[in-house]
């Protein structure tokens, strides 16, 4: 077996897939009063809703095979984050239409953990690394793995 | 499947504001050579773009880490109502002594907003330009410190 074969020896790589989404949601915990919801949740109260063009940028971590040169198949992982997150979370309403975000507020880190939770188990190639999810340019959630990578379920 | 996530919260802002690179000790021929057209007497501007990442655990009943109805008006009090259409060199008292090169500036951004009162400042990154950025993400811990 040649040096450069042997797993272990190459720098590991961050891969990066982009994807966007579109859904609705609200912000409304019915333990708070009507006035505590909007005063907490302000305009992301709005009980008809509001949309965001959310994009997901998904890393996963790893050395690349020497054989193929790759982290994992890109085309594997477009089809993962598809099936688990597009397919489940484009152009639906959030609190109502997603089981895995039931009973949660539909916050930009919930959705962030819950995607992280959804694709981890997927990724035979590789490390999740980190889930980002933007719901505007100018916001986004980075949901990564804890110290210890064990513990208590975000 | 039970495994801790972290998860940390980033939102950007924006101001628009003037420097200039110099120090008073060294001389104007050294101040031109270190910091060549940034040392302009007259200064010259950017629009400058601050990410602010707080961390910490989400509050199940928001599910949030820190609601944006505080970190928002507590970013515009503690920095751009200070920072927003001024020259840094000579009105944020902190640049009097200081040269505000954008590392300085992210430092100085950094200590004013670590007194967030609801979630944990993570880091500060600035945009001085599309081109150039910087983070701070606090001092190094002393033990760190004494093997540098």
């Amino acid at each position: 077996m040649e040096g450069k074969g042997v797993p272990g020896e190459n720098p590991m790589i961050r891969v990066t897939r982009k994807v966007e989404f579109s859904a609705a949601h609200y912000y409304h915990n019915p333990a708070f009063s009507p006035e505590e919801n909007r005063r907490i949740f302000g305009k992301c109260n709005n009980p008809h809703g509001h949309g965001h063009n959310y994009v997901l940028e998904v890393t996963v971590a790893g050395e690349p095979d020497p054989a193929t040169g790759m982290v994992l198949d890109l085309k594997e992982l477009k089809d993962v984050l598809q099936r688990e997150v597009v397919d489940r979370m484009d152009h639906r309403h959030l609190n109502y239409e997603v089981p895995e975000l039931a009973g949660k507020i539909p916050t930009c880190e919930n959705i962030a953990a819950v995607i992280w939770n959804l694709l981890e188990p997927k990724i035979k190639q590789g490390k999740l690394d980190r889930v980002r999810l933007y719901e505007s340019s100018d916001l986004f959630a980075d949901c990564t793995a804890g110290a210890n990578g064990a513990g208590a379920r975000t | 499947m039970s495994q801790s996530l972290k998860l940390s919260l980033t939102r950007r802002y924006r101001f628009a504001a003037s420097h200039r690179l110099y120090s008073a000790k060294f001389s104007d021929a050294e101040n031109q050579r270190l910091y060549g057209k940034c040392s302009n007497p007259y200064g010259h501007g950017h629009n400058y773009v601050v990410e602010v990442k707080i961390a910490g655990p989400v509050d199940p009943a928001t599910g949030m880490i820190a609601n944006l109805g505080e970190l928002d008006p507590f970013v515009e009090r503690e920095v751009l109502e200070a920072f927003d259409h001024k020259y840094l060199n000579e009105e944020i008292a902190e640049f009097a002594e200081t040269v505000p090169t954008t590392e300085n500036v992210c430092r100085e951004i950094y200590r004013r907003l670590k007194k967030f009162p609801a979630a944990r400042l993570e880091s500060v990154r600035i945009e001085e330009t599309s081109n150039n950025s910087f983070e701070f993400a606090g001092e190094r811990a002393e033990s760190e410190v004494q093997h540098a």
